[in-house]
């Protein structure tokens, strides 16, 4: 093959694997604005606290790959329920606002928690042998692959489980009319809190592959990978699932096709100003509809 | 007891004579203070960093809490207006010479800023909630990606060595100046219209409220008094980098704002005097200072074991706070409610509540 074709090839793979992390994390931002019409801010911390469970369990308890991710994946989700209890849930009938500024502080408060613990960035050990394959010159490491392909699971299970389960069918429910909805006798807290274990869990699945692919780990790290995913489930049509994962790989190419072409310190200006254009010309995204105001 | 004495408050603010006289003395002392040392340094500091903050709280709070509005831009409006002020202060004008071209280039960072400030007004036409907050978000990333892009800016290491030019007396004039502008505009027709789209925006605009323009001018007044707070806050700290304005920033403001309570001019004033001495008194070394009359069976174990450590944990204790304050006192110190000297004659009947 053509030395062009090969590089384009390699970029894709990468836009790839970027592509898969913010899909799993934006995921979770669009299946809660789905359920309350509240943009979680905290969900880009969740993500990171997700890396550093990863951290504790690889390093301290030693623990294998697969056992690291689900437990990862299991403290996550607590988590998320318990800021869903403890923070949200009081205020689902107060102004938005109020909500968005607590989401905020729970996201401050998530990192400077975790930067009072862990002052310095982190190095997560090695918890797959990371072999690269040479194929027609386009190189694919094992991580590689072990991310794009846990990801693409995550998201055909969680399709399933909103599109075939009595779960889900609930989820869609709710996202559909919240006053009729419990009167039908659909537990509405308990299906939102298993929205939140199931957004913070994917949450925790993307902060681990992030520590496999990029070792070192900090307490910021979840503010710009948090906000770029937001940017996916906007750009994809919040609320909307599939949109997500379209949005997620949209922008991973667009990163990537940035960093390749510009300097790479243009990476977050092009992204947000793709979202900035994209919210006046098409607020409700890719695959969103508009919605229509009543006075 | 508490009643009786704001009501003697209230009455003593009846009188036309007391807001002059008390700006009168303010601006007195604050060349007092700094001439005669009446305070340390460390004091006066904290004091000017009150003024900038009230400046911030109270143009948050027209967005935020008046139109009822979400924006989360006023870092980035902040660091329009400090690195405009600070590019003229340092390569333009001469202001080692006549130090009165200083409040020149304050006002024009003020300026930069509110023209940029039309940029979010637009978007704002369109979206509401949600989405204006992401919108005033990607504004702010989008201007610190600049900054960090620019060289001649000073890149993302900043801009070190600036002159410290803002004093006391002009964190005064300028915090002053644009209360009295913003409680002008607030209890003015346009104001009015303000609160209006608060209610109801649709049902202002037919109630012949032209949306657009009150919008246009409400985000321009907000972002030029960012952009002044930026230009003083720049002066102060003789360093900017574009890490110094990033959304943590904006949090701050919008803690100040909510704690304060929304729609409150004097509100933003208490608000962001509570938080700015909160965070000081949170500091190891003013802590320790603060509680070091206590007798050392009582201060050793606290020092050891607690003071020493709030420097990491401050950051902690804030936004726990401002949960706190959401979850449980969601208007704030006085929100929806006036301090009576802000409020003009013709407006003093319609507030009973107060």
């Amino acid at each position: 093959m053509s030395e062009g074709i090969i590089y384009w090839l390699q970029q894709a793979l990468n836009a790839f694997q970027l592509g898969s992390i913010y899909a799993l994390i934006a995921l979770g931002y669009t299946m809660v604005y789905g359920i309350l019409t509240m943009i979680n801010f905290a969900h880009g911390d969740v993500f990171m606290i997700g890396a550093f469970f990863c951290f504790l369990l690889s390093s301290l308890l030693g623990l294998s790959f697969i056992p690291t991710l689900l437990l990862t994946m299991l403290g996550t989700a607590l988590l998320g329920v318990m800021i869903e209890r403890l923070a949200y849930k009081p205020l689902r009938q107060a102004p938005k606002v109020s909500a968005i500024i607590t989401a905020l502080g729970v996201g401050m408060f998530l990192e400077n928690f975790t930067l009072a613990l862990a002052p310095y960035p982190k190095q997560v050990p090695l918890l797959l042998e990371n072999v690269t394959w040479d194929v027609y010159g386009i190189s694919i490491s094992s991580i590689q692959i072990v991310i794009i392909s846990l990801s693409l699971l995550l998201m055909l299970l969680l399709d399933y489980i909103v599109q075939r389960t009595s779960i889900g069918m609930a989820m869609r429910a709710i996202s559909w009319d919240k006053t009729i909805v419990p009167l039908m006798g659909i537990p509405v807290d308990l299906i939102i809190s298993i929205t939140f274990a199931i957004g913070a869990g994917l949450a925790g699945a993307a902060g681990t592959m992030y520590a496999l692919a990029y070792p070192v780990i900090d307490p910021y790290m979840g503010v710009m990978v948090g906000w770029k995913a937001f940017i996916c489930a906007v750009v994809g049509g919040i609320g909307n699932i599939r949109g997500a994962m379209i949005g997620a790989f949209i922008l991973g190419t667009v990163e990537i096709m940035v960093v390749a072409f510009l300097p790479s310190t243009f990476r977050d200006f092009v992204a947000f100003t793709l979202l900035m254009l994209l919210i006046m010309i098409r607020p409700y995204g890719i695959l969103g509809k508009p919605r229509i105001q009543k006075v | 007891m508490s009643v009786l004495l704001i009501k003697q408050w209230n009455s003593l603010l009846e009188n036309d004579w007391l807001v002059p006289v008390l700006l009168t003395l303010g601006f007195g002392l604050s060349f007092a203070i700094p001439e005669y040392n009446l305070f340390s340094v460390y004091v006066q500091l904290i004091m000017m960093y009150i003024g900038i903050n009230i400046i911030l709280a109270v143009s948050l709070n027209l967005v935020n809490g008046y139109m009822g509005e979400f924006s989360l831009a006023h870092a980035g409006f902040m660091a329009v207006g400090a690195y405009s002020s600070v590019l003229l202060t340092m390569k333009v004008l001469p202001v080692a010479d006549y130090p009165l071209l200083f409040p020149c280039a304050v006002f024009i960072g003020g300026v930069v800023a509110a023209l940029l400030g039309m940029i979010i007004a637009v978007p704002s036409f369109k979206v509401r909630g949600d989405y204006l907050a992401i919108i005033t978000l990607a504004f702010l990333m989008i201007v610190k990606s600049m900054i960090e892009n620019i060289d001649f800016m000073g890149g993302p290491r900043g801009i070190p060595g600036i002159m410290k030019l803002t004093t006391m007396p002009w964190v005064f004039f300028w915090t002053a100046t644009l209360v009295w502008i913003v409680r002008n505009f607030v209890f003015s027709k346009y104001g009015r219209a303000v609160m209006a789209i608060r209610e109801d925006e649709i049902a202002s605009d037919l109630m012949s409220v032209d949306t657009k323009k009150v919008k246009f001018f409400a985000f321009m007044l907000s972002s030029f008094c960012a952009g002044i707070a930026g230009a003083l806050f720049a002066h102060l700290l003789q360093f900017i980098s574009p890490r110094i304005f990033d959304i943590t920033k904006s949090t701050d403001i919008l803690i100040m704002v909510y704690l304060g309570g929304i729609a409150s001019l004097g509100g933003s004033i208490l608000g962001a005097t509570i938080y700015t001495v909160l965070l000081e008194i949170l500091r190891p070394s003013t802590m320790a200072a603060l509680l070091s009359w206590l007798p050392s069976f009582m201060f050793d174990p606290l020092q050891a074991h607690l003071i020493t450590h709030l420097g990491t944990w401050r950051m902690v204790i804030m936004p726990l706070a401002l949960i706190m304050v959401m979850l449980y006192w969601p208007r704030g110190v006085m929100g929806l409610r006036e301090f009576r000297g802000f409020i003009p004659r013709a407006h003093k009947q319609a507030h009973h509540h107060n």
